[in-house]
């Protein structure tokens, strides 16, 4: 049987939901017999090699890096899930939403508590940076996604057993205590 | 100031119940009410100001912010936006110096966009300070505003020309016009002032009456149709301390004018038919609820009130018939289309904010403070009188099978002739659509909560599902394949709104955003449907019209509007309508919009997206692909 | 005289006493309806119409209607069911509900509700609405992006003479639920608590409590909500 071919990335999370997929623990031994990963950070495969059959997506989309890479998988892959809160919902990260970005750069950098060592009140605009959207956006809200896995981060049974259905067709469970939003 | 509060308040007995009256009141004497008269209000009505600030901000024309010396309410409708408003309000930004939703720098003119104000067939129109200026032009405009900046008063400004009808009558003095085009029963002048209830009501039982009303099959002219007969029998069967009849003025569907005209021309015939009511029902309490958009009839109304008093048509035993006790007080709204339905109606009366209630119990077992009350609407009402006058069989003599009578019809919008029109039921759409001397017909708006047939055998399970069967409201937007759809409860019910576009007219655009925006504002919000769903579902029409749309969104529409029709009232049920009906008869229009090569489109705007944070850490926009 | 009525839910047959809600007869012979905005002693207000059910082909709120003999009432239906999840995914979207940062979590009715229909993403697009907090009580904050309107402290939470502590402000989309601005500043310890607590959601918060039980021993971390009415 061909093995099908994984890729992750993280946008804007904070790759809590990677952790949790590596909290599959031993598991992780029988997926490597059925999938091979390509671009991901489990593995360090930086550029997409071949052709994808399933991308995960965790984070949402908070700069132009982001959309970036968010559009690529969708180009490379032939299914994209959507995994944990921050990519179903922008998550932690959107809560700047509905605050103009003008506000939230004026507070990380300029005026915050925490600023002590910005006199010159020098904000971050060297090209080689992303730039920063006005918002955050989920991720079905810049490509079309499959499918959708939440929690914060969701769980790891949660996860195998998506990845199990998406890899052999079979039909998913959802059992009660793996979908959770927290 | 305090002491002018405490002189209102005591005036209404301290009474939370007249809360409205007490904020019209305030807002009278200084325009605005302040956190400090709230503060005065909660004490005394022994209320939170949370409370009173709940009345406060849900009513349209309440406001804690200062007013101009001159507030102008330029009417919103879709038929306002047909007959050039866009040039009036740029005449009135120009001529007061100040923009929509705020006041001139001097403080002298406030401008403030209003849902419609009943006045389709003589728009644009605009109220100011309860004064209503019809036919407005940029020329008249410019005329007004210099004659009130010349130290004329609003009254000299209206005075140089008077409606028709009673319009000119000295205590009213209004430049609305009735434009009554065709009348019949209703509208004829061979009404003879009090004649049944001064003669008829004393020669016959008050179940007679319900009898003589039941055998009319007159149904509700509001748009529910419910039948009246059965409701006053109902109301006649509840037992109460006091039992309450209420005349339904609150006509604020859009394109309704009707009641309006009725008010104007016959509003001893309007009471006549309260009277009727208190008598077969056994009512003691009467209460007119005025849209304030009319409040310019109020004293006109007041005075008919009087004379009725004088002439013992109202007070004590009433037309000689010892016992008949009843009276009637005018409410006045505050502007909120939701009040239109009668339980929001009931709570506004209450001094509340205008929230339907939940159906069973009917205001009919449970209404105004708890009593059984009627209420009914105005065009019934008077057609209670025609009834008791000539009989039911002479009743029974117009319209059709399923529905006898007449019905008042307000038509506006792309015709030559808008205006009223009685006409009996069964009239088609293109019998109105010539009667109005419409051309280049591209739709017409049937509107209006309205009723479905069902059997009315059975009276006898008072409050149970019977009663629930009846209120199925819908409105619809016709397209030309349905013109010979005739007016009727079983084919088109309506209030008697009609709105006609010609072919000029972008449907979508023009017409079903601007219903959305209604139906937007007007929500009382408490249900999570209908204060939650136009919003999302604009966006989703804003995103078609913008050519983002894909086939899925005009799916997505017919599937959300589905889920709106399980909120409370007619409002919520309906609030998606006007997306609903014109996808249903206007499908090709959105067609035309959407995407046909592809499934997936967001709208997602990359350059715009950054825009903002560039501009602020001063960043050129330099995107090295594509 | 005999008050005992008979209907059917779904085709099954439950007796109950005249005089209760469907809701509360459902609730007798075993059988959830969900509700948000309902609660058990005060007056029912269909708000949230997540107990919508059909009788006669019309849609009715359970919490508000009473039971009636020979109703026929529509309750877990594939219609019905979809209503009821789409009304889940309206309140999500038309607030901020971000679970994780929520001190509610895990005993949010709304999440409860979310979990027993499966939500795994709205279908309506996110609004980031930005409504505020109202901090100013000593002992209350009022997160007005997690309200969703209920009505349950305005109905619960009054003072000795009836006042309301908690009121609607403005119409439509623009509706909030505030907290009363004077009586806010002295609400007793106890009142403020139980605010808290008859909040579905996370929107009402006792000032410096929270996430002070582990997840796992939440209420509907592992009960799905209504298990404790189904038999």
């Amino acid at each position: 049987m061909n093995k099908k071919v994984i890729a992750t990335t993280s946008l804007a999370g904070c790759f809590g939901c990677h952790m949790s997929f590596l909290d599959i623990d031993e598991r992780i031994l029988d997926l490597v017999e059925l999938v091979e990963f390509n671009k991901s950070p489990i593995d360090d495969i930086k550029v997409f090699t071949k052709r994808v059959d399933i991308g995960i997506i965790e984070g949402g989309c908070c700069n132009t890096e982001n959309i970036e890479v968010l559009k690529s998988f969708r180009e490379n892959c032939d299914v994209l899930v959507s995994l944990g809160e921050c990519a179903i919902m922008g998550g932690l990260p959107a809560l700047r939403n509905g605050i103009p970005i003008e506000e939230c750069l004026r507070e990380a950098y300029l005026d915050g508590p925490t600023v002590s060592e910005n006199k010159e009140g020098i904000l971050p605009n060297d090209e080689e940076l992303p730039m920063l959207l006005d918002n955050v956006y989920p991720c079905h809200e810049i490509v079309k996604i499959d499918y959708f896995l939440p929690g914060c981060a969701p769980r790891a049974d949660l996860i195998w057993d998506a990845l199990v259905a998406l890899v052999t067709g079979d039909e998913m469970n959802l059992p009660y205590e793996v979908v959770k939003f927290d | 100031m305090k002491d002018k509060i405490l002189e209102i308040t005591s005036k209404y007995g301290d009474d939370r119940g007249r809360l409205m009256d007490i904020l019209i009141d305030i807002h009278d004497l200084k325009g605005y009410v302040d956190d400090a008269n709230i503060e005065v209000l909660s004490e005394k009505l022994g209320i939170s100001i949370a409370e009173v600030n709940e009345t406060v901000s849900f009513y349209h024309f309440f406001t804690k912010t200062p007013k101009a010396e001159f507030n102008i309410y330029l009417n919103d409708s879709i038929t306002s936006n047909l007959r050039g408003r866009t040039r009036v309000k740029e005449a009135f930004e120009l001529a007061c110096d100040a923009t929509f939703e705020g006041k001139s720098e001097d403080g002298m003119f406030g401008l403030y966009n209003t849902s419609c104000i009943g006045m389709n067939d003589q728009d644009p129109a605009a109220i100011i300070n309860d004064v209503v200026f019809t036919n407005l032009t940029p020329y008249r405009v410019k005329q007004l505003i210099k004659a009130l900046k010349d130290g004329k008063s609003l009254q000299e400004a209206t005075y140089e020309s008077t409606g028709d009808g009673k319009n000119s009558d000295p205590d009213l003095k209004s430049m609305v016009f009735n434009n009554i085009r065709k009348g019949m029963m209703l509208l004829n002048k061979d009404y003879e002032r009090f004649e049944v209830v001064g003669k008829i009501l004393a020669e016959n039982s008050p179940e007679d009456i319900i009898k003589t009303v039941e055998d009319s099959n007159l149904r509700g002219r509001g748009g529910a149709g419910f039948p009246t007969g059965l409701k006053w029998r109902f109301g006649r069967r509840v037992e109460g301390e006091h039992k309450i009849i209420i005349c339904n003025a609150d006509e604020g569907e859009p394109g309704t004018f009707k009641d309006r005209v009725m008010l104007t021309e016959f509003p001893d015939l309007v009471f006549e038919g309260m009277v009727i009511a208190a008598y077969a029902t056994g009512a003691d309490i009467g209460l007119l609820y005025l849209r304030f958009e009319y409040r310019y009839m109020y004293n006109y109304l007041s005075l008919v009130l009087e004379e009725m008093r004088e002439k013992g048509y109202l007070g004590k035993n009433i037309a000689g018939i010892m016992d008949f006790n009843f009276d009637i007080r005018i409410q006045l709204g505050a502007g909120a289309y939701v009040c239109g339905e009668e339980s929001a109606l009931i709570e506004s009366l209450e001094g509340k904010r205008g929230e339907p209630r939940d159906k069973p119990p009917f205001p009919v077992e449970k209404g105004y403070m708890n009593f059984p009350t009627i209420v009914n609407n105005v065009e019934t009402l008077a057609s209670t009188v025609k009834i008791l006058k000539h009989g039911a069989d002479w009743f029974n003599t117009f319209g059709t099978k399923d529905s006898l009578g007449t019905k008042l019809l307000s038509v506006s919008g792309d015709c030559r002739f808008p205006g009223i029109y009685e006409v009996e039921w069964g009239t088609s759409i293109r019998e109105v659509i010539e009667m109005a001397g419409a051309e280049d017909v591209q739709a017409v708006q049937v509107g209006g909560p309205s009723g479905v047939l069902v059997s009315v055998k059975d009276v006898d399970h008072l409050g149970g599902t019977e009663l629930m069967k009846w209120y199925k409201p819908s409105g619809m937007m016709v397209a030309q394949k349905t013109y010979d759809r005739k007016l009727s409860y079983s084919d088109l019910p309506t209030g008697g709104s009609i709105i006609i576009f010609n072919n000029k007219r972008d449907l979508l655009k023009e017409v079903v955003m601007n219903f959305m925006d209604f139906f937007i504002e007007e929500s009382c919000g408490s249900c999570s449907t209908c204060r939650n769903l136009p919003y999302i579902m604009k966006q989703k029409l804003q995103k078609i019209l913008d050519g983002h749309g894909v086939r899925q969104d005009i799916d997505d529409l017919l599937s959300w509007g589905k889920v709106i029709k399980v909120s409370r009232c007619g409002l919520g049920q309906t609030a998606a309508n006007p997306i609903l009906s014109s996808i249903l008869n206007f499908r090709h229009l959105y067609e035309e919009y959407v995407q046909a090569m592809t499934d997936y489109d967001n709208t997602f705007d990359l350059e715009k997206s950054v825009e903002a944070a560039n501009k602020f850490v001063g960043r050129k926009t330099v995107f090295h692909h594509s | 005289m005999d008050q005992t009525i008979k209907f059917t839910i779904d085709g099954t047959i439950v007796t109950t006493q005249k005089g209760l809600t469907i809701v509360e007869a459902a609730k007798d012979n075993g059988i959830y309806i969900p509700t948000l905005c309902n609660f058990e002693g005060a007056k029912p207000k269909g708000c949230c119409r997540m107990c919508t059910i059909k009788i006669n082909s019309r849609y009715m709120t359970a919490c508000t209607t009473p039971a009636a003999d020979g109703m026929e009432i529509e309750s877990n239906t594939e219609e019905i069911t979809d209503i009821r999840k789409s009304i889940i995914e309206l309140l999500f979207v038309s607030g901020n509900h971000f679970c994780p940062a929520c001190e509610k979590s895990g005993n949010c009715e709304l999440q409860a509700l979310a979990y027993k229909y499966q939500m795994l993403v709205p279908r309506f697009p996110f609004i980031f609405p930005q409504k505020g907090i109202d901090a100013s009580s000593p002992r209350l904050m009022k997160e007005q992006n997690r309200c969703i309107a209920c009505k349950r402290c305005i109905k619960t939470i009054k003072d000795e003479e009836g006042r309301n502590y908690f009121a609607y402000k403005n119409r439509g989309y623009a509706l909030e639920v505030i907290l009363d601005p004077e009586l806010g500043k002295d609400i007793p310890e106890d009142l403020a608590k139980l605010a808290m607590e008859n909040c579905p959601v996370g929107s009402i918060i006792y000032k410096e409590k929270g996430f002070d039980e582990p997840i796992g021993s939440r209420k509907f971390d592992k009960t799905p909500i209504g298990s404790e009415i189904e038999v």
